[in-house]
Parts: structure tokens; sequence; C-alpha cells
């Protein structure tokens, strides 16, 4: 390869990384984060993005030079060239979307360990959270048995203060929060900002998923089949909740807030609504 | 290359369009083999299914997973010897002896019928019944769509054994039928085993 | 050994003409078109309910069908596009027009299986479609049909929708079984299995898929009618039943539904590049063992669909890194086909277009496959627009393009004439537009809080969501362009000539439209499919 060529090709590559990795930090598609895995998460979105971005053109662009370069002259009906394969160049392209991917792979499996993922279910862990009532999450055969979910808060949380536990009641068309510490049955979440938070949540009828695009977070509710979903929001105001598994005619209006408060707040709230607070 | 076959030898020219108009029997014999592991996988998702279910769903009060196992495993041999009969039903009929090989055809198909008495015996004993629980439910599923299969055995062992009857379509050198019906009974048997196994012994 | 007398073969006795594609016919070729022709009308019809979705989308509230209807047309469009216009076309279409030529055979193993399995589709699919008439309504709960959702929405539809399923099924076995058999079976003498054209392996990779997986949906879906029918509690959580084993279920025969969707199309696209190009299709030995791995990793990939529904840890991460690992050998196929058109004679007609276009929309698709692939990426994103807008980019901006550039690339060998370029590049130009207008905003509206399957959606998103919508609009004057150059075609085409593309594969060495048997003498022997720019000698 003449030194011309290589020098272009280099800085084409340089010029396309550098673009993609711009395109990565700089474009942004995402919402308003508001938990502490929303920032875990756009990090992850990040380099998806840039790589993604940097294939993605690349590929293209080098289809398109090709598409050009090599185009046919009119009249001419000789065949190109006779190159069946290259095993060195198949090696290199096994080779380099082998080690993205890999890197991919454990790239994400360390920010979903870091957004708590990775927690193991079943021993349930709101019981060792011992400042907080122990309630499960409904008595169900399998004695609170959890299929799913997210178990802890992520790792980028605020790791002091207890659990707050909120019952979440899935059904056609509707989302039903229960605060079992102060017995609150409401159809709004309301959370404080910088506390983490574990839904605890069924279906009652069938499957509707819980997700909060500010959160970055979704989970299906089953019926059936209790699953947790841990988070700690980390900004104040009000976010949408929405069903994201079709769950019937009205599957699209099935949506509710989710109201993040500051702490103070929060504890204003819970006192207004505590229900027989006047009563003892 | 190395082909210098001549047309007249071509696989390309016969397979297809013989008399029969389906072509070679060994493709169709490949061709059947082709669909029972099709219809394997079939049992396979039905086994997946149960076994997650046992390990994940306990059953309610009261529900039982325990089996009488006395017939069932009557029921395991008789099918395991039928296989046997049946082999030799087609030994006989490759060697030309077509009377020796319907004898044995009817033995074959007489266990599957005993298979198949049992089986209903079994199901008329049963403490459960289909909408009960998740294992009843899974359990006359699994043995119904295997009882299925069996009967469509019988049936095929039956029309079999006719045509071996002198005159009849199957001959010691034109045996498709017996052998595709021998194949299929073979797997019936086998998921058989499986079954029994996870069912009743598990 | 007998020779077969021509005057036997079914085919003869049959209707001439038109006529014949209407009958049970046995040959290959008839069957194929049959395949093509009744695909596409339900494409028409998939896409006449895709614009009744749009057209609802237009604005966030739901005022253009009532909810029920809204729900009943997705499911419906949804089915209709997956099994009886996609997997119909790519498969039986091409595989059974093309497959007995590649392999040197006057027809495919089993050609009266072939007739049933073609005859299954059209009562599946008025079956289906008329129970939105007949059984009151039609199926409500997604081409998923997620359980207790499919228990409790009205059962006649949910029954019928059922039965259709597992028509197409049968069908697609029946055809998957027959693939097989011809493939490996039926080769002219000499034929080695590594001399094949690319979509035998295509095919024989996806007939693989087709044999092991379709079953468990059968299954699955029996399973299901019980549970509708006999009230029985498989799926059914107040019965003690568990919802979850059946999208593992569901999912292992759907997931490989996708690469038995997508791996023809990329044997045809294997074909088409290479003789337009005028080079030869690079690294064929790895592309064969790609189609392979492919097929291999497809059937252990399944759990990616339900990262957010009842599943542990660790079965997130073995699904993560299994899905991840797929984008190695088709990135392989990509590089590869980039490879073979460098350095080549490139002829940028309709066929290449839509090929070409393929390519950059299904590294597109690949690319979001790849991040969706990632648990905590997919969290947020699943069932939302992003994966509307992913799939869409694979199996339209994927296949059905590559059935668009075959339609323009096999044509001559169907009809003896050219589709004319002019309206081709029209629709090329109308459908890449209106694809891309249609389906790429559809990931920022996922990522930024539009669940999948809503009749309303947040004011916010209205406008991308018309931006969409008109791109919709642009994919249905599309087809007609090409209805047009199909119907002006047939009236006054240009003549093709028996190999317009100055071609190598098999089916070009035979007249346009080819004799009933295929072939006038002797099956030629194809030891190079691809031998492009090797033997100039003979080229003159």
């Amino acid at each position: 390869m003449p030194i011309r060529t290589a020098l272009a090709v280099l800085t084409a590559t340089t010029a396309l990384v550098l673009t993609g990795l711009w395109v990565g930090n700089n474009v942004n598609m995402l919402p308003l984060g508001a938990s502490s895995n929303a920032s875990t998460y756009d990090d992850l979105f990040k380099v998806l993005f840039s790589i993604g971005t940097v294939l993605f053109l690349g590929i293209v662009i080098l289809l398109v030079y090709s598409l050009f370069r090599f185009r046919r002259r009119s009249g001419d009906v000789s065949d190109g060239l006779a190159i069946e394969g290259n095993l060195p160049l198949e090696i290199v392209w096994t080779a380099i979307p082998a080690v993205v991917v890999l890197f991919v792979g454990l790239y994400s499996y360390d920010i979903y360990e870091r957004m708590g993922g990775m927690a193991t279910l079943n021993d349930h862990m709101a019981m060792d959270h011992g400042a907080m009532q122990q309630v499960s999450v409904k008595e169900g055969d399998s004695a609170g048995r959890v299929w799913g979910g997210i178990g802890v808060a992520g790792i980028d949380a605020a790791p002091a203060g207890p659990v707050l536990p909120v019952e979440v009641t899935a059904m056609q068309f509707a989302f039903i929060f229960h605060y079992p510490g102060s017995d609150i049955t409401s159809g709004e979440l309301h959370v404080p900002a910088g506390q983490q938070v574990e839904l605890r949540m069924e279906a009652r009828d069938v499957i509707h998923a819980f997700w909060v695009p500010q959160f970055r977070l979704k989970q299906d509710v089953i019926p059936g089949q209790p699953t947790v979903l841990s988070f700690t929001a980390t900004r104040a105001g009000t976010y949408p909740i929405i069903c994201a598994e079709l769950c019937g005619p009205y599957h699209g209006g099935m949506r509710s807030n989710v109201v993040v408060h500051e702490p103070d707040a929060y504890d204003n709230w819970l006192q207004q609504n505590t229900p027989n607070r006047t009563t003892t | 290359m190395t082909s210098t076959t001549p047309l007249q030898d071509s696989v390309a020219i016969e397979a297809g369009h013989g008399p029969a108009g389906e072509g070679h029997g060994d493709f169709r014999l490949f061709g059947l083999a082709t669909f029972l592991v099709a219809d394997g996988m079939t049992f396979a998702g039905f086994f997946a299914a149960y076994l997650t279910f046992r390990a994940v769903n306990p059953l309610p009060e009261g529900g039982i997973y325990e089996l009488e196992l006395l017939l069932p495993t009557i029921n395991t041999v008789v099918l395991i010897i039928s296989s046997f009969t049946f082999h030799r039903a087609g030994k006989e009929c490759r060697a030309g002896q077509l009377g020796a090989s319907r004898l044995w055809l009817a033995i074959t198909g007489g266990l599957g019928a005993i298979f198949l008495a049992g089986q209903m015996v079994e199901y008329f004993n049963l403490p459960f019944s289909l909408t009960d629980n998740l294992f009843a439910s899974t359990f006359y599923a699994l043995t119904g769509f295997h009882g299925l299969h069996v009967t469509l055995g019988v049936i095929c062992i039956a029309i079999v054994a006719l045509q071996t009857r002198p005159g009849g379509r199957i001959s010691a050198s034109d045996h498709f039928g017996l052998e595709a019906a021998e194949l299929y009974w073979h797997f019936v048997d086998g998921i058989w085993v499986v079954l029994y196994g996870i069912l009743y012994l598990l | 050994m007998t020779l077969a007398n021509p005057s036997d073969f079914d085919g003869n006795l049959q209707p001439q003409g038109w006529l014949r594609y209407l009958s049970f016919s046995l040959d290959h070729k008839v069957i194929g078109l049959q395949y093509l022709v009744c695909g596409f009308i339900f494409y028409l019809i998939g896409g006449a309910l895709a614009g009744v979705i749009r057209t609802e989308l237009i604005s966030p509230i739901s005022d253009f069908v009532s909810r029920e209807t809204y729900n009943e047309v997705l499911t419906l469009h949804g089915t209709v596009m997956i099994f009886l216009w996609i997997v119909p076309v790519v498969n039986g279409a091409f595989g059974n027009y093309l497959i007995p030529f590649y392999v040197g055979a006057r027809d495919m193993a089993f050609p009266r299986l072939n007739a049933v399995a073609f005859w299954l589709i059209p009562p599946a699919g008025i079956l289906l479609i008329s129970s939105y008439f007949i059984a009151g309504a039609a199926a409500q709960s997604g081409w998923t049909a997620y359980p207790p959702l499919s228990l409790t929405t009205p059962a006649a539809g949910q029954v019928v929708w059922i039965l259709s399923v597992l028509l197409l099924g049968g069908s697609s076995i029946f055809g998957g079984i027959n693939f097989i058999a011809t493939i490996l079976k039926l080769r002219r003498p000499g034929l080695k299995l590594m001399m094949l054209p690319m979509y035998c392996w295509a095919m024989l990779g996806t007939s693989i898929l087709v044999v092991l997986s379709t079953p468990v949906l059968a299954g699955t879906l029996i399973l299901l009618s019980f549970d509708i029918i006999a009230h029985t509690g498989f799926f059914n959580p107040t019965m003690g039943g568990n919802v979850v084993v059946y999208q593992h279920l569901f999912w292992f025969y759907s997931h490989p539904a996708v690469y038995i969707m997508v791996l023809p199309a990329f044997g045809l696209v294997s074909e088409i590049l290479p003789i337009h190009a005028r080079k030869p299709l690079f690294g064929y030995t790895t592309m064969v063992y790609s189609i392979m791995a492919i097929v291999f990793l497809g059937l252990i990939v399944w759990a990616h669909h339900m990262f957010t529904s009842g599943t542990p840890p660790w079965m997130r991460l073995f699904f993560t890194i299994a899905t991840s690992f797929i984008a190695v050998p088709t990135g392989i196929k990509f590089f590869n086909w980039l490879a073979t058109l460098w350095g080549g004679k490139i002829a940028l007609n309709s066929a290449m277009l839509f090929s070409c276009a393929f390519i950059v929309n299904f590294v597109f698709g690949g690319i979001t496959g790849v991040a969706l692939a990632q648990v905590p990426f997919d969290i947020h994103v699943h069932d939302t627009y992003f994966v509307v807008g992913h799939f869409h980019y694979i199996v339209y901006g994927g296949t059905v393009f590559v059935i668009f550039g075959s339609l323009y690339h096999w044509h001559p060998k169907f009809t003896g004439r050219l589709l004319n370029e002019d309206l081709g590049r029209l629709h090329f130009l109308l459908t890449f537009v209106g694809f891309n207008l249609c389906f790429a905003p559809q990931h920022w509206l996922g990522l930024n809080g539009m669940p999948r399957r809503v009749a309303e959606y947040d004011p916010a998103f209205t406008t991308l969501n018309q931006v969409s919508s008109v791109g919709a609009l642009l994919m249905a004057i599309s087809t007609l362009p090409l209805l047009i150059n199909v119907v002006v075609t047939a009236i006054n085409g240009k003549e093709a000539g028996d190999n317009p593309w100055n071609a190598l594969t098999s089916e070009w060495l035979t007249s346009s439209p080819p004799p009933v048997e295929n072939w006038h003498g002797e099956a030629p022997l194809v030891t190079e499919p691809y031998g492009y720019g090797q033997h100039p000698e003979e080229k003159a």
C-alpha cells in the first residue's frame, strides 16, 4: 500500500472515530435523568452511541464510496477482479467485532451491576433493612419469592438511610401504590429524593409494566409472580409512569405520575395523607 | 469437477417424478425423519414447560405429584416390546416373508392397543381431572398428546398390515409404508420412555 | 435406471397458462410464484393495517378507530406481515423457485408436500383476516399473544388466531423439511455442498431453524388454546399457571423467527451482489460458517426479549452475552459483502439499489440490536417505539428491501421480461425515503417515553409521529410504481433474453422463463457459481 493511501486511510479513520465520539457525547437523545441510575445509564448510552456512530458511518461511507468508485462505466462489459477472499482480512473483521462486542458486553455488565441488577432477588432483601416494617410483597403462594427486577438501587446512589418500601398493584388500567409503613394508598407515586425506594409489584389481572423514562427503569408487573424494582430518585419533579406492556384497550391511557419531593416536602405529604393521623 | 455422470443416472432426473409421483423412497424416509425431529421438538417444548412448572410452581393444598407406578410401568414394557416386534415384522418383510410380517405387525398393533387401553384405565382411575391444577393439566396434555401419536401409530400399523396381504402395496422390494410406520413407531416409543422418566419417575 | 417419461409428469395434466397459478400445481416454479403473489397480496393487506395504525397516531388522542379495533389492527398487522408476507415470500417464494435450480434438480424433493404447504397459506390467511368480521372480534393481544391478556380478550378471535398460526406453522415446517431434503439429498451428482450458491446455505440454515423451533410454538399455542377452550391453567395465574413460561416457549420460536426472516435475505443478497458487481462472492467459506453460527446462536438467545419479565439476573447476563455475539458472524457477512463490491464493476440498477440500501438499513438495525441486547440499555427501551423502529429496520429495511431487490433481479427469470428501470428507481426512492422517514424517528420516540402498541400518547411526541406517518404514506405510495411496473412490463416489457445479467448461477443457464422441468437437457454442473473474472477467455 502506498504511503499516501495509508495516510489517507489513517486520517479518515481518525476523523471517523472523533466524529463518533463527538456525536456520542454531544447529541442528546435521552430525556431528563431523575434517578441515580440515569447517569449510569447515560454513560452506557454514550459509549454505545459513539461505537454505533463510528460503525454505521464507517460502513455507509465505505459502501457509498465503493458504489461510486467502482461503478460500471457505460460500454464496459468486463468483470471485476477475481478476488475470492483474503484470510488475514477476514480474520481482522472477525476479530474487531468480537473485541468490540466483548468490550460492550463487559462494560454493560459493569453498568448493570452498578445499577444494582446483579443483586440476588430471592432472599428477600427487605428483611435485611431492619428499619422498616417487614411486609412481604403479597400473600402469594410462593411465600415472598421475587421473580425478577432490580433488587437494590445502584451503587451510585447514596447508600445511607432506610429503604422506603412501596407496594405496587397494577390492574387494567391503573397503578395503585400502597405505603405499608404509613398505610397510605395512592394513585400517584410520591417518593423523597435521595432515599432508596423499593417497589414490590404484582399485577391483578394481566401483565403490565412499570416504566419511568426519566429513571431509565422498567419492570414488568406480572400476575402471580411478584417483581421488584429499586431506585433512588435524585431530582425533584413530576415524571410520567407509563405502562409498557400491552394490557388491553386502554393500555395507552394507563399512565400515572411519580412525584419526587425534596425530603422535607415528602414528610409533609406523608403527614397530610396518612389516614387516622388525628386519632390516638 | 469429477462428475461425468450421464443424464440417465442423474438423481435429478429420477427424483421427484417416478411413477409414485413423490420420488425416491430414501428421500421420503429422510423427510419423515426430519418431520419426526420437528415433532420431537414439540414434545421437547412440552417437557421443558412441565419441568419448569414443576420446579417453580408449587401445587395448591391437596394437590399431588405422586402417580401409581404399576400400570404405567407395564405399559412401558408393552411399548418397548412392541418396538422389537415391529422390528421383527420389518425383517420378515424384507426377507419376503409377508405372512410372518403380517403376524408380527398384528402383534405390534395389539400391543399398541393394550397400551392405549392401559392408558384409558389409568385415566379413569386418577384422582385428578384435566383442570384441577397445573400438574394435572400438564399430565393430561403430555400423555394425551403422546396417546394421540400412539393411536395414529396403531392406525398406521393396521393399514400397513392390510397392505402386506397378497396383492397389497407392500412387497419385499417395495415397503416404504412399512419402514415409515416402523420409524414412526420407534420414535413414539422413545418419546414414551422419556415421558415415563420425567412424569412418573422424577 | 429408467427415465421418467415427461408426459407422466403431473404438470402436463394440469391447467396451462395463468390458470395453473390457481391450481394445485406440483411445479416448484409455479408454487414459488404462487407464494410470491399470495404473499404480496397479504403485504398490501398488512400495509393497509399499518396505514390504520399510522393514521391513528397522527394525533395524540385515540380518535380514528376504537381502542379495541386498534389492538385488533396491530395484532393482525404483525401476524399478517410476519406469517403471511415475509416468511412465505423470502422462504417459500424464492426458495421454491431457486433451490431446485441451484441443486440441479427438476423439482423439489417432495412436490406434493410442497403444494400442500403452499395451499395451507391462503385458507389460514383468509381465516385470520375474516376473524375480524366473523368471530365478532379478532385477536387483540398482539402477535405475541401473551397470556393472561390473550385469555381475557374475546376468545373466539384468539382461537381463530391460534388456528391460523398453527396452519401457517405447519406450512412452514413442511416447507422446511422439503428444503432440507432437496438441498441435502437432491443435489445433482458432482455438486458438492461447498459449491452451492449462498442462498442454498441460507435456506438450509433457515430450514433447520424452522424444523427445530416452529414445533415449539405450535405446542405452546396448543396449550394456550387449552387454556382458552378447556379452561386449563397452564398460563393462567389464577389457576396456579405461569405466564413467564409462555414467554420462554414463545420466544424460543419467535426469536429464531427473526433469522427465519433475515437469513434467506442474506442469501438472496449474496446472489445479487456478485452478479451486478461482476466479482466473486468474497469469503465464501466464512459466509457459510457465519450462517451456521447464526443458526446456532439464534437458538440460544430468546430470553433477550424478556429482560424486564420475571427473569433472574444470571439469565439476563447469559442472554446478553449470547445475543451480542451474533453480531460477530453477522458482521463478517457485511464486511464480506463490502469486499465483494470493492474493485467490482458495479451496475447500480434497481436490484442493486435495494440490495445496497439493505446493507445500510440492516447495519443500522443491527447496531440498535446489539444495544438492545445489553440488559441495562434494554430495561429502558424494552417495549417502546425504539424496539418498533429497530425491528422494522431489520425486517423491513432488511428483508423487505431484499425482496424488492430480488424481484427486480429475478423478474426476467420469472417472465422473460425486464422490469422498467426508471419505475424501479422511483420505487426505490419512495421506499427508501418513506421507510427512513417512518422508522428513524421512532427510535427517539422510544428513548423519550413512547411505549409501543398505544393508540394515544404524550402530546409532546406529536410532530415526530406525524413525520413517521408521512413516511408511512410514502411507503404506501411506493407500491404504485411497483405495481404499474409489473403490469406495464407484462404488456410491453423489454425482452430479457435467457441471461440478461450474464450470470453464472444455474437458474440463468436455462431459458427464461424456464421449461416445465427446468432444463432443456442435462442439468448443468456449476462448480463455481461466483467465478466472475476468472475465465476471461470464456467471456468472448
